[in-house]
């Protein structure tokens, strides 16, 4: 599942994933149909419009048994906590919790499930922005330091949260812009050459932050630097 | 009518400040010495299952426990009042007050006293109120409001108190703060021995024993609760664990999550009034516990903010509060938990834009020493908020016109095509510099990435796979 995002802005993170997938041995099929998992919606607290989205996303995948991999920590969140509640009770609720069960995003995929011998390379120095869904909600910390095992890491606290925040970004956009601009201004402290991350939301924030202030500080999503690049 | 004041605004206010500079000062110092003595204790996560289980179990069996507490606090002497609401508990103050002839009053920490607007009540009273705990007092002489529920001004500098000091109190300007504590140590000195009654908050009410808590790092507390003739302990009728072993881990946990403190260096506790063989104490203690919306929460779906200890700790991890600083919330209560509480006691009329003053990074959960679930709530109340009509329209539509697209691929692969054909006057290099409208509160700061020409299911599709 590419998520709404990497679909329509960043399909070259969904090849970096393919790739990578690939490179791990898995077989790989992209159920056609898919939009969006109803996060945003979710989000802003408008519940039905969630759930519609939501029902279209478990309709897409109810194909097979396998795998829901996502390059995302906050999607694969919102599918493994938010569905089963949102169907509770439900003629969909055996469905929601079966999807639940079985998507896993991309980092836990590859380092738990597969333990695939991948590592991310880079040639410059790595600062790694946690999402703070996938790092809270999903537990992904470890699986992002094992795959960044060989790369050479910067002093950087990707744990604190960069501000986006989803509708917060254009909600309240003053205080997303002061959250990220601290957060901006210890990277570049850092000497980072690479921000990697997990999600393409945050990593969207910061980029668009970055390129402003016009930066040389590259960034990238994990799946990128797992793969040799892909352009085209 | 003038629009309501929202967060965005006084966000807006304070946002680059000096003011906000402080808070995240303090709040990363805090929160540095919060995970110091959490990380010190090897069963600090049992504590915290533990602390979690006594306020759930408290907040299930709040009408035995308060009536246990009222019996025994009037076993032991002292008087238990109820008030429904904040101009009960005004006028249930008020009677004691008149009744003890009291007219010179001073006051320990009590966030409920500010939720109930007492202050004001009483100095319209004509008594004299003098707040005690040295950052309600700072706040006070300034004319400022508490923006935090542990350290009311630490949104202010010691240069920003060195010069309240001179101002009001007419002392040479210092801003070290050894003199300035020594110069408010010696101001309240004659207030405390002068004073009629004392008036504190309560951290917890112990069913067992009929005892409130109080805790303090200054004695304020205590010297409020013991040297005037009469005590009067505020309550949220929530603040109530059943019997010492459970205050016992409650006060570990608390002073380590606000503090980093093992214990506080004050922990007060107060049986009824003085003995015949006690050496001083007050000669009436009356706790007024107070409702003020709380059962209302109790049934609903944010009832867990109830167990909250008050520790802080959420507001100093959460990246908006650091940002913006408590005053940004326009609320007795701040960060996280206010963002939460308020709503939940007030109503979401006045205050449906908190549950959105937040990213949900969840940081508030992970460093709650109850474990509240606070961003669950936050989504819940977000839900209310939609539910009742309180979104903007832009936003409301805006995620209706989404829905719409998303619920076919064929309508959602048209919507990116749309929005980069017509993002293209706006982009340089695949990135979109300006939008207009709302779309501008992104670009204003950042560029946006622009929809690609080739989506990723376009891709795989050509593939052939």
């Amino acid at each position: 599942m590419p998520t709404c995002l990497v679909d329509n802005m960043t399909p070259h993170v969904g090849r970096a994933a393919v790739s990578a997938l690939e490179a791990a041995g898995c077989q790989i099929d992209v159920p056609e149909g898919q939009t969006c998992c109803g996060q945003p919606a979710m989000n802003v607290g408008m519940v039905d419009e969630a759930r519609r989205m939501a029902k279209r996303t478990i309709e897409v995948f109810s194909g097979s048994d396998d795998t829901v991999v996502v390059p995302s920590g906050s999607c694969a969140e919102m599918i493994t906590h938010h569905y089963p509640r949102l169907f509770a009770g439900t003629a969909d609720e055996e469905a929601a919790n079966q999807l639940a069960g079985r998507t896993r995003e991309l980092t836990r995929f590859l380092v738990t499930d597969l333990d695939a011998p991948l590592r991310a390379k880079s040639d410059g120095a790595v600062a790694y922005q946690h999402s703070c869904h996938g790092l809270r909600g999903l537990g992904l910390a470890e699986c992002a330091d094992r795959l960044l095992e060989g790369a050479v890491r910067v002093e950087y606290d990707g744990t604190e949260c960069c501000g986006f925040g989803g509708l917060f970004s254009v909600a309240m956009p003053e205080v997303s812009a002061a959250i990220m601009d601290a957060r901006l201004d210890r990277l570049e402290e850092s000497g980072a050459d690479v921000l990697a991350g997990g999600d393409v939301s945050c990593l969207m924030h910061l980029e668009g932050g970055l390129r402003r202030r016009g930066s040389a500080i590259e960034v990238r999503h994990i799946a990128e630097l797992l793969t040799p690049d892909e352009d085209g | 009518m003038s629009q309501p004041v929202t967060f965005v605004d006084r966000a807006g206010r304070l946002l680059g400040t000096p003011e906000a500079a402080a808070v995240d000062r303090a709040t990363r110092h805090m929160t540095a010495a919060r995970d110091a003595a959490i990380e010190e204790l090897s069963w600090s996560g049992d504590l915290r299952d533990r602390v979690r289980r006594i306020r759930l179990h408290s907040l299930a069996n709040l009408d035995r426990l308060i009536a246990r507490f009222a019996d025994r606090l009037e076993e032991a002497g002292g008087s238990v009042h109820f008030a429904a609401d904040a101009a009960e508990a005004n006028e249930i103050v008020a009677g004691i007050l008149d009744r003890a002839g009291a007219r010179r009053v001073v006051k320990g920490k009590s966030m409920l006293s500010e939720e109930i607007g007492l202050n004001e009540h009483l100095e319209a009273a004509g008594l004299e109120v003098t707040e005690t705990d040295l950052g309600e007092y700072i706040a006070q002489l300034a004319g400022d409001t508490p923006s935090h529920i542990i350290a009311p001004v630490l949104h202010m500098t010691r240069q920003d108190v060195g010069r309240v000091f001179a101002e009001r109190l007419g002392v040479p300007y210092t801003d070290e703060p050894a003199e300035l504590n020594a110069i408010a140590r010696a101001a309240l000195r004659d207030v405390f021995l002068d004073a009629d009654a004392g008036i504190t908050g309560v951290n917890f009410a112990v069913a067992d024993s009929g005892s409130v808590v109080v805790v303090t790092n200054e004695g304020n507390g205590r010297f409020s609760s013991t040297a005037p003739r009469v005590h009067i302990a505020l309550m949220g009728l929530e603040r109530i664990v059943p019997d010492w072993p459970s205050a016992s881990l409650v006060l570990e946990s608390l002073a380590r999550s606000a503090t980093g403190q093992r214990l506080s260096v004050y922990t007060n506790v107060i049986t009824g009034p003085r003995r015949a063989d006690d050496p001083d104490g007050p000669e009436e203690v009356h706790v007024v516990i107070v409702d003020n919306g709380r059962t209302a929460v109790l049934s609903g779906d944010t009832a867990e903010i109830l167990a909250c200890i008050r520790c802080g700790a959420c507001l100093n991890v959460c990246p908006v509060f650091r940002t913006v600083g408590g005053h940004g919330y326009g609320s007795v209560y701040s960060g996280p938990v206010g963002a939460v509480l308020t709503p939940s006691l007030e109503g979401l009329g006045p205050w449906s834009d908190l549950p959105y003053a937040s990213t949900l990074c969840g940081a508030c959960e992970e460093v709650c020493p109850v474990g509240i679930r606070i961003p669950s709530m936050l989504l819940e109340l977000r839900r209310m908020a939609a539910e009742q009509g309180h979104l903007p329209e832009w936003i409301e539509g805006g995620v209706r016109t989404y829905a719409r697209a998303a619920s076919s691929p064929g309508r959602f692969r048209r919507a990116r095509r749309l929005a980069r054909l017509v993002s293209g006057p706006f982009s340089k290099d695949g990135w979109i510099r300006r939008l207009p409208g709302r779309g501008s509160g992104w670009t204003r700061h950042r560029d946006l990435r622009r929809p690609s020409r080739v989506s990723f299911a376009e891709w795989w599709r050509s593939r052939g796979a």
